[in-house]
């Protein structure tokens, strides 16, 4: 093996750099709350600091040319019997990847929440929740073994709970922070079961270890593969919010909009993502749980794209969009296009971190008009938006960006990574047909982006203002510490795709070519992904053509003239309405699982079973029964010879027949 | 720091000094006057926690028994005070004497009334705790284990809450009753043995070496100490007195209840019921209906801790909970399974105890337990929160914190041999998530709607105190276990080959002899 490069041994300040920033901030939460330069000093000063070191550590593992993973174990965590687990991280092409999108993406949110939070009374222990979240996520990507990544895994999830609720006093935030971990805590049964299963085959949890020893122990599609598979992929349901396990992340946006942005859009919900290309030689080997993954996406892509069209508040819009964007990854990692997975998750970082952020300027642009004339509307509904172009335009410029990006429209960088993935399941169609169905569900799905991306750029920035008279003179352009980062995230949004352009063209496949030590590994069991250089072409065109003209349509079909405020809106009807309210399924889950299992949680179980029955009945019951034995005893004891007398010799008549017998 | 203990005799005195230390401050505590008891206390308490301190260094995880002493008391019975510690029990004494500080100083204000009869009692309770885990005869063994229970039981009925005497009575009597039917196993024992190898005793040892001749009644003696330790641990359906005396008892009672005593039961299953009776332990009919009750603790104790409008009542619930885990990890007999049902056992003592004492904080300051009264409380006493957020979190076994390491390693260890069992516990992983996660949310968060919880204090210097070491223990157990591991490990894999061994070489013996009769 060759040397470590000095830089990459570095990584573990990457990751220590966030934690020690969480125990200043969360210190002075606690101590020193309102002194705010600190808590900025130290908060974006340990992420921008991290996003440094990461970028040392992949120019080193750039410049070694190293093909196998650098690990890099730092003490023995869980060693008990056979079983050997050393908290260690893994530096290697994919890794590195995603060091680069959390501390980068992750700097720039944090830039901007100095701008978006500064008024907040709990700005503190912001940071300090943000800072913890940086670092749970760098463990997840870094981890080198399976538990040391569920570490992180969870870890995010913790975060992601306490920055939804961060906002606590309100029971609707409470309960979104809550609904999000447990439904997560659902998908990480899955993520334990396959632990236990790749130990109980493997005896081992190291990537490296399980890695290799999987294509010589597992038989391809086999029982043992498919189930550790499918364990691990609803993990992923859980964490990147796939079908039945989405419906927490809507009503996640109930956190700040930077924490949507960076922990719902950009990084954490993509781990799923991550895991199926980081685990992807087990995929590989198990069809039908790839068909599966690729089947859900498509089917969350198309479904979540959907419900996006009738939403009112922006960043519902832009959540349900996320789901169906998380939706294309799988169906690119579920068909064996890991590297297309991969390049979506980083374009979608930057336009999608883009599109929340932008929304947050809009947020925060009407909720500062509100409140300076004391009117409480919903800053986030749509409907009292409109024509935003005109007060904000750097916003509403880059808003279109990433807008355009997200629909997919050429050359923003959206369009490369989701014709990627979209081409890849279309090469597949030959060999399985019902990957053409995939297909066409992400194609359908994309029609329905262009749809609701345009609707919502043209409800609020175009058309007549709807955020009221008195209002209007207040709507002002965010601050530049708000604008900064998302100019940044502009440029990222637009050129991302160079990153890994398709093969006609020229300089294509740069991404492709930097992960192949990693997805080298899985690559063995897929068949050849074959387009000709015309269908290629052709699916270039028609995507270009969908994106074209779902805009075009939404632009002429919407009438931005014809909305009137959200206070003064009828409700939907028929199909709008049950869109509008998101096919009912939160109503569903909480009529069949929830409240039964409350109910028999409580009837059954506690009153009936443990008070009645167990205790009742049988402790206190039995107490009773003595007594009652205690009382006949007393009864006897008359003092009355005679009664004693007849008794012995009732007795002795008895004991003499049982002798005799 | 062995070899200046080792020069100073430690391993001869250790546990002689742990069991004479609280027993003598408990003499202290009735002499001088009431107004020095708690202190104390807890000079004592610290005493011992110090004095056994020592056993971290000096233990030697591969000596097997050790710090054994040995001295006749009715030698002509047989009867001998025979003490020793292993992996297995080292960690039980250490989170006794670890607990027994906090527990006083938990107790500093909410004791108000006959502080030295309580104080003193704690001391007593002390002794008879650590007894329970030292003593390597079965007589002496039955005498803490009965010496433990007086002091208990008055804590609760005399310092209790409302229902206090209905909930002492409950715990004496069920814990009684089972420990009633152990001393008529230890004594049928001690003839069996004794009438088949000429001597008599009651040492572990020797009833160890000698238990094949226990197979003529092991059923039925294993199903007399079983009852016993289920009583204890609490298996389901033994657990009703738990949520009473848990809710009734003051808070340190609660605290080294679930702390300590509950690790009675399944100690006793480790040291006792298994290695004497390994055929009927592992017998299929038995291993099933103890991996049964022990998935059914685990679940339903979830579900019913998450219905309870009562903040300790949910706290009790849980226990049975996380009990559950470690009668799993014991009956699947894998190195990592047994290895996580210690670090379990370990990991409740310190989270729920922490949870005991911080609904022990609340109730000081508002004089109630339900849920429903608190709300918001993170705005004001967010030091409070934060506590209670981080204890939850490591109860809920969140990585990093020290309960996933146990619960993480029992679920490992069982799926090797019981891998629909291990899954269907693993379910108990996300009902937990449900209880905590709602009454933290009902407790800390939301509008604070409540009058008077608008000028609570946050947490005092002397409650920082309490929870600062728990807290401390959450996250170096959570980060690095493995010191904790290496101690236990050697034990657990003696314990592991001898039950398995014995089991097998019975049941061949069993087979032996069926081929014989033909």
């Amino acid at each position: 093996m060759t040397e470590i490069p000095e830089a990459v041994r570095l990584v573990w300040l990457a990751a220590a750099l966030p934690l020690l920033g969480f125990l200043a901030n969360g210190a002075l939460s606690l101590f020193r709350p309102a002194a705010r330069r600190a808590v900025t000093a130290i908060g974006v000063g340990t992420v921008a600091a991290a996003f440094a070191v990461s970028v040392l550590v992949a120019a080193g593992l750039a410049g070694s040319g190293a093909h196998e993973p650098v690990v890099l174990t730092y003490w023995s965590w869980i060693p008990a019997g056979d079983l050997v687990l050393n908290l260690a991280f893994q530096v290697d092409q994919l890794s590195v990847v995603m060091l680069l999108v959390v501390t980068g993406v992750g700097a720039l949110i944090h830039v901007f929440s100095i701008g978006y939070m500064g008024e907040d009374p709990g700005y503190a222990r912001y940071f300090a929740y943000l800072n913890l979240f940086i670092f749970f996520m760098l463990v997840l990507v870094l981890g080198s073994n399976f538990p040391v990544m569920f570490v992180g895994w969870e870890g995010v999830g913790l975060c992601s709970y306490l920055l939804i609720g961060f906002w606590f006093e309100d029971k609707a935030n409470a309960n979104a922070g809550k609904k999000a971990f447990i439904m997560n805590r659902i998908g990480d049964a899955g993520f334990l079961i396959a632990m236990f299963l790749i130990f109980r085959s493997l005896g081992t949890l190291e990537f490296t270890e399980v890695f290799r020893l999987a294509p010589v122990s597992f038989e391809v599609g086999g029982t043992l593969i498919t189930l550790i598979t499918l364990a691990l992929f609803l993990g992923c349901t859980g964490k990147s919010a796939q079908i039945p396990l989405y419906t927490w992340l809507p009503d996640a946006m109930a956190g700040p909009t930077p924490v949507s942005a960076l922990i719902h859009a950009a990084t954490m919900v993509t781990a799923g993502v991550y895991l199926v290309a980081r685990a992807n030689v087990l995929f590989a080997m198990a069809p039908i749980s790839s068909a599966v993954v690729a089947g859900i996406g498509a089917l969350t892509a198309l479904f979540a794209a959907t419900i996006a069209l009738k939403q009112w508040d922006i960043k519902k819009v832009i959540a349900y969009s996320t789901v169906s964007q998380l939706g294309y990854m799988f169906l690119g990692v579920g068909v064996g296009a890991y590297v297309s997975g991969i390049f979506h998750l980083v374009t979608h970082a930057f336009f999608k971190a883009l599109m929340f952020l932008a929304a947050g300027n809009v947020i925060y642009a009407l909720h500062q008009a509100y409140h300076a004339t004391h009117r409480h509307e919903d800053a986030q509904d749509l409907r009292n938006m409109g024509g935003l172009h005109r007060y904000m335009p750097w916003t509403a410029a880059l808003m279109w960006i990433g807008g355009l990006a997200n629909i997919g429209l050429p050359p923003f960088s959206g369009f490369f990574s989701k014709d990627s993935i979209l081409a890849a399941a279309f090469a597949r169609g030959h060999d399985a047909p019902i990957f053409y169905v995939f297909w066409a569900l992400g194609t359908v799905g994309a029609v329905f982006t262009a749809l609701y991306i345009t609707r919502l750029l043209i409800y609020t920035f175009h058309g007549p203002n709807r955020t009221g008279e008195a209002e209007r003179q207040h709507l002002r352009e965010a601050p530049p510490v708000m604008t900064g980062p998302l100019v940044i995230l502009g440029l990222g949004s637009v050129f991302a795709g160079v990153l890994n352009l398709p093969h006609v063209l020229p300089a294509a496949g740069w991404l492709e070519h930097w992960l192949e030590p990693v997805t080298s590994l899985g690559a063995v069991f897929l068949p050849e992904f074959h387009l000709t250089a015309g269908t290629e072409w052709g699916l270039l065109a028609l995507a270009t053509a969908i994106a074209v003209a779902g805009i075009a349509a939404a632009w002429r079909l919407l009438k931005p003239e014809a909305l009137v405020p959200a206070r003064q809106a009828v409700p939907e009807r028929g199909i709008e309405r049950v869109l509008a309210n998101k096919y009912y399924v939160d109503e569903i889950y909480d009529a069949l699982i929830v409240r039964p299992l409350i109910w028999f949680s409580e009837r059954v179980l506690w009153r009936t079973v443990d008070a009645l029955l167990i205790d009742g009945v049988a402790v206190n019951g039995m107490a009773r029964l003595t007594r009652l034995f205690g009382w006949i005893g007393s009864r006897l004891q008359t003092g009355q010879v005679g009664t004693y007398v007849v008794l012995f010799v009732l007795g002795t008549l008895v004991l003499l027949r049982v002798m005799a017998g | 720091m062995a070899g200046l203990l080792e020069g100073m005799g430690y391993q001869t005195w250790v546990l002689d000094a742990l069991l004479v230390i609280p027993i003598a401050g408990a003499a202290v505590v009735m002499l001088r006057p009431e107004k020095e008891s708690k202190w104390i206390a807890l000079w004592v308490t610290l005493a011992e926690f110090a004095a056994s301190m020592g056993m971290w260094w000096s233990f030697d995880p591969q000596a097997g028994m050790q710090f054994q002493v040995v001295r006749p008391w009715i030698a002509d019975w047989g009867i001998f005070y025979r003490l020793g510690v292993d992996g297995i029990s080292l960690f039980m004494v250490l989170l006794t004497t670890f607990t027994m500080p906090l527990a006083v100083l938990g107790s500093w204000n909410y004791i108000e009334r006959r502080e030295r009869a309580y104080y003193a009692l704690m001391l007593l309770l002390t002794t008879g705790m650590i007894g329970v885990f030292v003593a390597l005869d079965l007589f002496l063994f039955y005498v803490f284990w009965e010496l433990m229970l007086i002091p208990m039981y008055f804590i609760i009925g005399v310092w209790g809450g409302e229902q206090r005497l209905y909930a002492a009575i409950k715990f004496f009597i069920y814990t009684f009753l089972g420990s009633l039917l152990m001393l008529v196993a230890i004594l049928v024992a001690y003839y069996l043995v004794g009438r088949a190898t000429g001597e008599y005793s009651f040492a572990y040892d020797h009833l160890l070496r000698n238990a094949g001749y226990l197979r003529p009644a092991a059923f039925w003696l294993f199903a007399a100490f079983a009852l016993a330790f289920a009583i204890k641990v609490p298996v389901f359906p033994f657990h009703t007195w738990l949520p009473d005396a848990h809710v009734e008892a003051p808070t340190a009672g609660s605290v080294i209840l679930a702390g300590i005593l509950l690790k009675m039961g399944t100690y006793g299953f480790l040291r006792f019921a298994l290695p004497l009776f390994p055929e009927v332990a592992l017998s299929p009919s038995v291993a099933t209906l103890v991996v049964v009750l022990a998935i059914v603790g685990i679940v339903y104790g979830a579900l019913v801790a998450m219905v309870q409008p009562d903040f300790k009542k949910l706290i009790a619930y849980s226990s049975v909970s996380h009990l559950g885990f470690v009668m799993l990890g014991i009956w699947a007999l894998t190195e990592q399974s047994v290895q996580g049902a210690i670090i379990v056992m370990i990991n409740h003592g310190i989270s729920t105890g922490a949870l005991f004492f911080l609904a022990g904080m609340l109730y000081e300051r508002r004089h109630t337990r339900a849920i429903a009264e608190f709300g918001g409380l993170a705005r004001v006493m967010p030091g409070f929160a934060a506590v209670l957020t981080v204890v939850a979190l490591s109860s809920i076994g969140l990585p990093g914190t020290n309960g996933f390491v146990g619960e993480f390693l029992v679920l490992l260890g069982t799926f090797r041999t019981h891998p629909i069992a291990a899954a269907v516990a693993t379910t108990g992983v996300i009902f937990a998530a449900a209880y905590l996660l709602w009454a933290l949310q009902r407790v800390l968060f939301e509008s604070l709607s409540k009058e008077e919880n608008r000028h609570l204090p946050d947490l005092s210097r002397r409650e920082v105190l309490v929870l600062a070491p728990l807290l401390a223990m959450i996250v170096w157990i959570g980060v690095y276990p493995a010191p904790f591991l290496r101690r236990i490990e050697p034990a657990t894999q003696a314990l592991i080959t001898e039950v398995r061994g014995a089991a097998s070489s019975s049941a061949a013996a069993l087979l032996q002899e069926a081929s014989d009769g033909n």
